[in-house]
């Protein structure tokens, strides 16, 4: 009998139970076979199903055998039966799925050791698991060979196995028609409109990640790298403020490509292509190495350890704490996480107060993706602009990120500086500062003649969260090393806290974040556990309008 | 009356008026007691004119034979959505011409048979979707169509009943996979010809997202002739499983081909030799595939008894289908018409399913390679093993089609097989 459960957010769902493969499930009314049998741990090998687009059901290989139906049913639009009994690895159904992908190897090239998709194709892998040994084809195979789709796209006909999620995604989720099915039968083949190619999409390269074979490649990608060879970290789309969830493909300390990561909450399965495709300053080589330190009009590079001293001895020399002494100023970087952001913030208050401001680009117009509601590149061109306000921080400047900082530039106080590298400001910033404190990943020719430079790691190179536009906080994991001796902000500003104020600084970012939780009300309750990786909402009121 | 010939066994309902060029005119219709059944209809409750259609046995003339009281039935009640009538005269059986007949010939009398249809199941518009080389057919019924609704039979007042029935023909474009019932709908809506997954059925969600039923066009032919007569008037002909009259299309090597009206349940044989006048040349029969191309071919032993009915063709093991009766004689090359019926069906296919968009293709060019000498035995099973692979794993039942003349071909004439495999040796080459 039909029973009722709770399912998501408290509702009451009806849930029925069956049988797959000899193991009891319950799931809720409507679940597809499919889906059941993965919750159970059986993954029925399927091309054409994909959870984020409608299900033709064409494939044919997801079949799987149901006590009681006439012939093999289609597990992807097959839904859920109380009592229902599923073998999906019955006699019948491991046959025809292996009569099944033979079909799919008769035109296949095979060219798997030049193929980009080898080692994270669905062909191989079924084939493997479940194919023939030997084919039987005798007879000359189809050629169709490579067409350039427009944009990042490419696509190599051959190894085409006509899913097509690629048509689908953009009729029904970029709702940008671009892609169709030519001609029919064994002759059909995915092709553009003439010469209106997916240069024209927004969204197109998801395409790419939802082939679920070589059939579709991504130009910036291919010849690269070989899947197995990279590694791969759960991480944030940096390049707007809606946070996409992602993962950063990385070998050999560069990043090699970004890859949505599934989060129905923000991104579902996708990405843009504006994000997807800034992903290359992440692999800059003018990077600060270690601290430098201006000592009589020589720059000095030294430890941390030293460099920490000399700052402190000059802190202290200002008499900050004096009545009519110097003043903090501060200027932050958004693409610089929460737990950074929040070490300034409490290094200005230790310091006496002061204002801290930050600058970013916008962009005239979303981007939305108009298919899935909620997701679009956003105005706000950086990943945590919105962090940056809860944390009290203001924006100023223009639309294009510069300008806005004639205050910090005549200040006579301290100036700190963290991510941004002030490209728009000219040589010798801030002149009249009592002293200048660059937190930094690359050299700066207006911050080169600042008192101290101090190389800190970018988030991809360290743990942390940003808060999206909508004021969800998500977490990032390091996915590459930094450079030199480079350090996180936060551990470098909370160990110069401790050496003033004698405090104990974080010693993870995970502390790190305790204490900006502890700062902002809207962030209360949440920790990294709680986080996880699939963000937790914060408490912080919507966008203003026009974000 | 068969067309282009006749016979005395016949029983000329549906084909009464064949080679009437007066039948063709609304008036012509009228004269020959046209659109009194509709009249009829109208005055009666819908439900009892699907009672009568239920009780009359009448099965689906487009090959799968299923009851169409029953599938009216199927219809739901409520009025909150908009109900259609598709007539599905996307006749591409290879084997088949009844229906093009059917409507050159008789058009009214299948507009009859759609408004009493669309009264009966509550739809207010009926599509009837011609395949797209229907030329002649196709015009022929546009303008039947245009004078009905010049004469008020169509339109906004059915004959005066306040019934509002609209009748639109539809030009396919010419494919085959168009007149599989969804298919045509998404043709119909202006998508690719590809069948949908079922379910939902038509009948739940057809056209346009609508309570949908589909008929053939001979189905809804026969219509006016059971509502005027009554459902046990039209069980006077054939059996128990298979009452009425049907219209067999009867090609190939016989002296006389063409279509005939006849009981259910007649002897093929008495089709071949009596109603046909017998094999061309007196020549030895070789084999008939009773019921249009993707019906398993029967061997000559086989149709000796088989009765043309719907069980009595299974039982002979194959299929009455839409009633193609294809007749070939002893110079037939079995290989080459099973290489050309796979060719057909590679061609059509829609190429949504792996196993029929791979699968069709393979069969043929295995089969092109055996006709060409270059086939080896094992081809044979490779053969039967792949259209197993092909039956019952597809959406619509294409892929089917082309297994059942392989699979029989090759258990019934396997050495015609073996003879080109072995020495090259093609039947009838000369």
């Amino acid at each position: 009998m039909a029973d009722e459960t709770t399912g998501i957010g408290g509702a009451a769902v009806d849930v029925v139970t069956l049988t797959i493969d000899g193991q009891e499930v319950t799931v809720p009314q409507g679940t597809t076979l499919l889906e059941a049998a993965k919750g159970a741990g059986t993954e029925v090998p399927h091309y054409c199903y994909h959870p984020g687009l409608s299900s033709p059901a064409m494939c044919r290989l997801c079949l799987v055998e149901v006590e009681g139906a006439p012939k093999l049913l289609p597990s992807c639009t097959t839904t859920v039966a109380d009592g229902q009994v599923v073998r999906t690895n019955s006699d019948d159904a491991t046959r025809m799925r292996r009569g099944v992908l033979e079909f799919y190897l008769l035109n296949h090239p095979l060219d798997c050791p030049i193929c980009d998709q080898s080692g994270e194709c669905d062909l191989q892998d079924f084939v493997f698991a479940e194919g023939r040994e030997h084919g039987r084809g005798r007879d000359a195979k189809r050629v169709l060979g490579r067409d350039d789709f427009g944009g990042d796209v490419l696509f190599y006909g051959d190894r085409c196995v006509m899913c097509t999620r690629c048509v689908r995604f953009m009729n029904e989720v970029e709702e940008n028609p671009l892609l169709t099915v030519v001609e029919r039968g064994n002759r059909s083949v995915i092709d553009t409109f003439f010469e209106e190619g997916l240069e024209q999409a927004e969204w197109a390269g998801n395409v790419v990640d939802i082939c679920p074979v070589g059939a579709l490649v991504s130009k910036d990608f291919l010849y690269k790298a070989r899947a197995w060879d990279l590694d791969h970290t759960p991480s944030i789309c940096p390049n707007c403020s809606q946070g996409c969830n992602i993962e950063l493909h990385t070998r050999d300390n560069l990043v090699h490509r970004m890859k949505p990561r599934t989060n129905p909450e923000v991104n579902g399965h996708w990405i843009c292509d504006y994000g997807r495709g800034r992903y290359e300053w992440l692999n800059r080589g003018d990077r600060l190495e270690a601290p430098v330190v201006h000592v009589e009009g020589r720059k000095t590079a030294m430890g941390w350890t030293a460099a920490l001293e000399a700052l402190k001895e000059r802190i202290d020399g200002l008499g900050i704490d004096t009545p009519g002494g110097k003043t903090v100023k501060a200027v932050v970087s958004p693409f610089w996480s929460n737990e950074d952001l929040g070490a300034v913030s409490r290094l200005v208050g230790a310091l006496g107060g002061g204002d801290v401001v930050f600058r970013a680009s916008r962009a005239d117009e979303e981007v939305a993706l108009t298919g899935y509601e909620g997701l679009a590149r956003r105005k706000g061109l950086a990943p945590n602009e919105r962090g940056a306000e809860l944390l009290g921080c203001a924006r100023v400047g223009d639309d294009v990120g510069q300008g806005g900082l004639d205050d910090l530039a005549n200040h006579d106080g301290i100036v700190l500086v963290l991510g941004d590298a002030l490209d728009d400001q000219p040589e010798g910033f801030a002149p009249n500062a009592a002293l200048v404190l660059y937190l930094g990943a690359y050299t700066s020719s207006a911050l080169a003649s600042a008192d101290f430079q101090f190389p800190v790691t970018t988030f991809a190179e360290q743990e942390g969260t940003f808060t999206n536009h909508a004021g969800r906080v998500q977490r990032f994991w390091p996915a590459l090393s930094g450079p030199g001796t480079a350090r996180p902000a936060w551990l470098v500003l909370g160990a110069l806290l401790g050496a003033l104020r004698g405090e104990e600084g974080p010693r993870s970012a995970e502390q790190a974040f305790g204490l900006v939780a502890s700062a902002v009300e809207s962030y209360s309750g949440l920790n990294y556990e709680t986080i996880g990786a699939q963000g937790g909402p914060s408490a912080a009121p919507l966008p203003v309008a026009g974000d | 009356m068969g067309y282009p010939y006749s016979h005395e066994k016949e029983v000329p309902i549906l084909s009464k008026y064949f080679g009437d060029p007066e039948a063709r005119t609304l008036d012509g219709w009228e004269a020959r007691e046209g659109y009194q059944a509709l009249k009829k209809a109208l005055d009666m409750d819908p439900e009892e004119v699907v009672e009568a259609v239920k009780a009359s046995g009448l099965r689906g003339r487009g090959g799968a034979g299923f009851p169409t009281g029953l599938k009216w039935s199927f219809m739901p009640k409520a009025k909150d959505k908009p109900h259609y009538l598709l007539c599905n005269a996307d006749e591409s059986e290879p084997g088949t011409f009844k229906d093009r007949e059917l409507m050159r010939w008789v058009p009214h009398q299948l507009i009859e048979g759609c408004l009493i249809g669309a009264h009966a199941m509550g739809a207010e518009h009926v599509y009837i979707y011609c395949r797209g080389e229907f030329f002649e057919a196709t015009q022929v019924l546009a303008k039947a169509v245009e004078d009905a609704y010049e004469a008020g039979v169509i339109g906004d007042d059915v004959m005066g009943s306040g019934r509002k029935i609209d009748v639109t023909v539809f030009a396919g474009a010419g494919a085959y996979i168009c007149g599989e019932e969804t298919g045509l709908m998404n043709s119909l809506e202006g998508r690719r010809g590809e069948p949908r997954v079922k379910p939902p059925f038509p009948a739940a969600v057809g056209a346009f997202g609508m309570p949908t039923t589909i008929n053939n066009v001979e189905t809804l032919a026969a219509i006016p002739h059971i509502v005027a007569n009554g459902g046990e008037w039209y069980r006077q002909w054939g059996s128990e499983k298979s009452p009425g009259t049907k219209l067999f299309c009867v090609s190939g090597h016989v002296r006389r081909p063409g279509n005939y009206e006849l009981p259910l349940g007649f002897p093929l044989k008495d089709l071949i030799y009596d109603v046909c006048g017998g094999m061309i040349e007196d020549r030895a029969l070789k084999a008939v595939i009773p019921g249009g191309s993707s019906v398993p071919i029967l061997s000559a032993e086989e149709a000796e008894g088989c009765a043309l009915c719907y069980e009595g063709v299974i039982e002979a093991g194959s299929m009455l289908g839409c009633a193609s009766v294809i007749v070939m004689d002893e110079t037939t090359d079995i290989v080459h018409q099973v290489m050309r019926m796979a060719s057909f069906y590679a061609h059509e296919s829609c190429g949504q399913c792996t196993p029929c968009r791979e699968g069709t293709a393979w069969v043929t060019t295995i089969l092109k390679r055996i006709e060409d000498g270059r086939g080896t035995e094992e081809d044979l099973d490779t053969l039967v093993e792949v259209t197993e692979q092909m039956t019952g794993t597809t959406i619509c039942v294409l892929s089917d089609s082309v297994a059942a003349p392989v699979q029989s071909s090759i258990a019934k004439f396997r050495d015609e097989y073996l003879a080109l495999i072995r020495r090259g040796e093609r039947v009838g080459a000369a």
